[in-house]
């Protein structure tokens, strides 16, 4: 046979060198994990950085301003607030990650069912859905927090219930839109096994439009945590929580402002990391 | 056109969309074991219809009326993006392994050793076997020869072909055809080919069937067809094979 344009080499390429220089040219993911690593390093050695318990209290020191001693000041009762707001991160990120998972898992299963699938699937899941949108998120969140009990056990099943849904919409869309593509139909009539398309292919294909959507919705689980906590149906004293933090502060807002305004921050701060990193990724996916 | 020993059969066959709007309308055609049929005819001509409800691959909203199919022997499809039908998040190599592992009732690894068998006689490059890779790292033509090995992989009766060489260079289409020649005079399956291109389809087929707003216009051998046109639509489409220059010839003599 004659030489073909086949015999030429395969596109060789260095992958790691590309994709580590495809993450410096996203600034937003760039900037994005760093502050999360700094927040996240934080939390975790929080027992190094600080030489402060969350909540040692010393009344003989209380409401002072920051100072060399105390870096964010003290609070009512003479607990050191840095110490609290590394000690509340920890609190606040755990939960934040482990009530993520079981909606996300859900959600991405049931939304690669609805869309692959459609027909009485769809309607069903849709279904659901829907009548969970139709509701004020706040309303259900704070309806299921208080017939759970207060504390985390309830942070964790009002997520369970109410969190996949964001998911199951995202992933309902994006799996029909896959469905149409000709590789999928390919696979099916060449013999594949719906249940082997859906995770071996579909799956691999929706997750990284999955992994956007985990970091904006873990902003919102993280802002429902602390609003939970503000309203004392979250997690409860003296467990370090910055919506307690928020809240206990509220009473001393015009002598010791920052009581209130450093945890507040700390929430902003969590939520422009995690969105940055959202868009971040959403760029470099959509780019390649 | 009646064959001996058909191994597709369709009798017919009407499609039309939800809307009613009739697409194809009471098409029959049959292939022999073996056989090569073209389906030629312009872009909306209802051939690539025709072709995939064979596969009861039909869009959705697009619903077979009346008619009936019959298709003695597995049938197994080319795309005309092959891109686009390979799983652009899965090494070519595991896709096609995949296949073989489901169609052949064979182990793992044993459907691996078919699969190389399979890259070999498609003259696919040897740095695959050791290598895999992802579609976005090969050229077009070689995303369309894995699909032609995937399809050959459920070892068919009958090899239908939408456009397969359409989205591909000039110089590729051609090593495309040839393969696909090969392995038919190799293999002896069938092939229905649908294509917009006069001069591939009778290149490849010995039959051809001439669609025109989802109806067959004309049919025959594609020999006494092309050189003795009765229907003005297939007289249009010869005319549209565009001629080279003969500038070669004019100065040569």
């Amino acid at each position: 046979m004659k030489p073909t344009l086949l015999d030429l080499p395969l596109q060789a390429d260095d992958k790691n060198k590309r994709i580590i220089n495809r993450i410096l040219n996203t600034p937003s993911l760039l900037v994005g994990s760093i502050m999360l690593i700094i927040l996240v390093g934080l939390a975790v050695l929080a027992p190094f950085i600080s030489p402060y318990h969350p909540s040692d209290q010393n009344l003989y020191a209380i409401l002072q301003p920051p100072s060399s001693e105390h870096w964010l000041g003290t609070d009512q009762l003479g607990r050191d607030l840095f110490t609290r707001l590394i000690y509340a991160a920890r609190t606040d990120l755990k939960i934040m990650v482990l009530a993520e998972i079981i909606p996300f898992c859900t959600g991405v299963f049931l939304g690669m069912l609805a869309g692959y699938y459609g027909k009485w699937i769809d309607t069903l899941i849709t279904l659901v859905t829907d009548t969970f949108i139709a509701f004020p998120f706040y309303l259900i969140v704070i309806i299921v927090a208080f017939a759970s009990g207060a504390g985390q056990r309830g942070l964790y099943i009002t997520f369970i219930l109410v969190g996949w849904i964001v998911y199951a919409r995202v992933i309902k869309g994006l799996s029909a839109s896959f469905r149409k593509q000709e590789w999928v139909a390919s696979a099916q009539t060449l013999g594949i096994p719906g249940v082997k398309i859906i995770l071996r292919h579909l799956l691999p294909n929706v997750l990284p439009q999955a992994v956007v959507v985990l970091m904006t919705d873990m902003v919102g689980l993280l802002v429902a945590i602390v609003t939970l906590g503000y309203l004392g149906i979250g997690i409860a004293p003296p467990t370090p929580d910055w919506g307690t933090m928020i809240s206990d502060g509220q009473s001393f807002i015009t002598t010791a402002w920052w009581l209130s305004a450093v945890p507040g921050l700390a929430v902003v701060y969590t939520g422009i990391a995690l969105s940055l990193v959202g868009d971040g990724l959403a760029d470099l996916w959509r780019r390649k | 056109m009646i064959s001996m020993n058909p191994i597709l059969e369709i009798e017919g066959l009407s499609l039309a969309a939800k809307s009613k709007k009739q697409l194809v309308t009471n098409v029959s055609l049959s292939v022999g074991a073996g056989e090569s049929l073209g389906i030629v005819g312009e872009s909306g001509s209802g051939k690539s219809l025709t072709l995939r409800s064979i596969l009861g691959l039909l869009p959705r909203g697009v619903e077979q009326v009346s008619g009936v199919i019959k298709c003695d022997g597995r049938a197994a499809m080319i795309f005309q993006d092959p891109r686009g039908a390979l799983d652009p998040l899965c090494p070519v190599v595991r896709q096609l392994a995949e296949v073989v592992y489901y169609r052949q009732n064979v182990s793992r690894r044993a459907s691996r050793t078919i699969a190389l068998e399979l890259l070999e006689m498609l003259g696919l490059p040897d740095s695959l076997k050791h290598t895999d890779r992802y579609p976005s790292q090969l050229s077009g033509g070689q995303c369309q020869r894995i699909v032609i090995a995937i399809a050959l992989a459920c070892k068919p009766g009958i090899l239908l072909c939408d456009e397969p060489t359409t989205a591909l260079d000039v110089t590729v289409q051609q090593q495309i055809i040839e393969t696909i020649t090969r392995l038919q005079s190799e293999l002896g399956f069938a092939i229905v080919f649908v294509t917009h291109n006069l001069a591939i389809a009778a290149a490849m087929c010995s039959k051809l069937c001439v669609m025109k707003e989802g109806k067959i216009v004309e049919r025959g051998d594609s020999l006494s067809l092309l050189q003795n046109p009765q229907d003005p639509y297939t007289q249009m489409l010869i005319n549209a094979v565009l001629p080279l220059p003969e500038f070669e010839r004019s100065a040569g003599v």
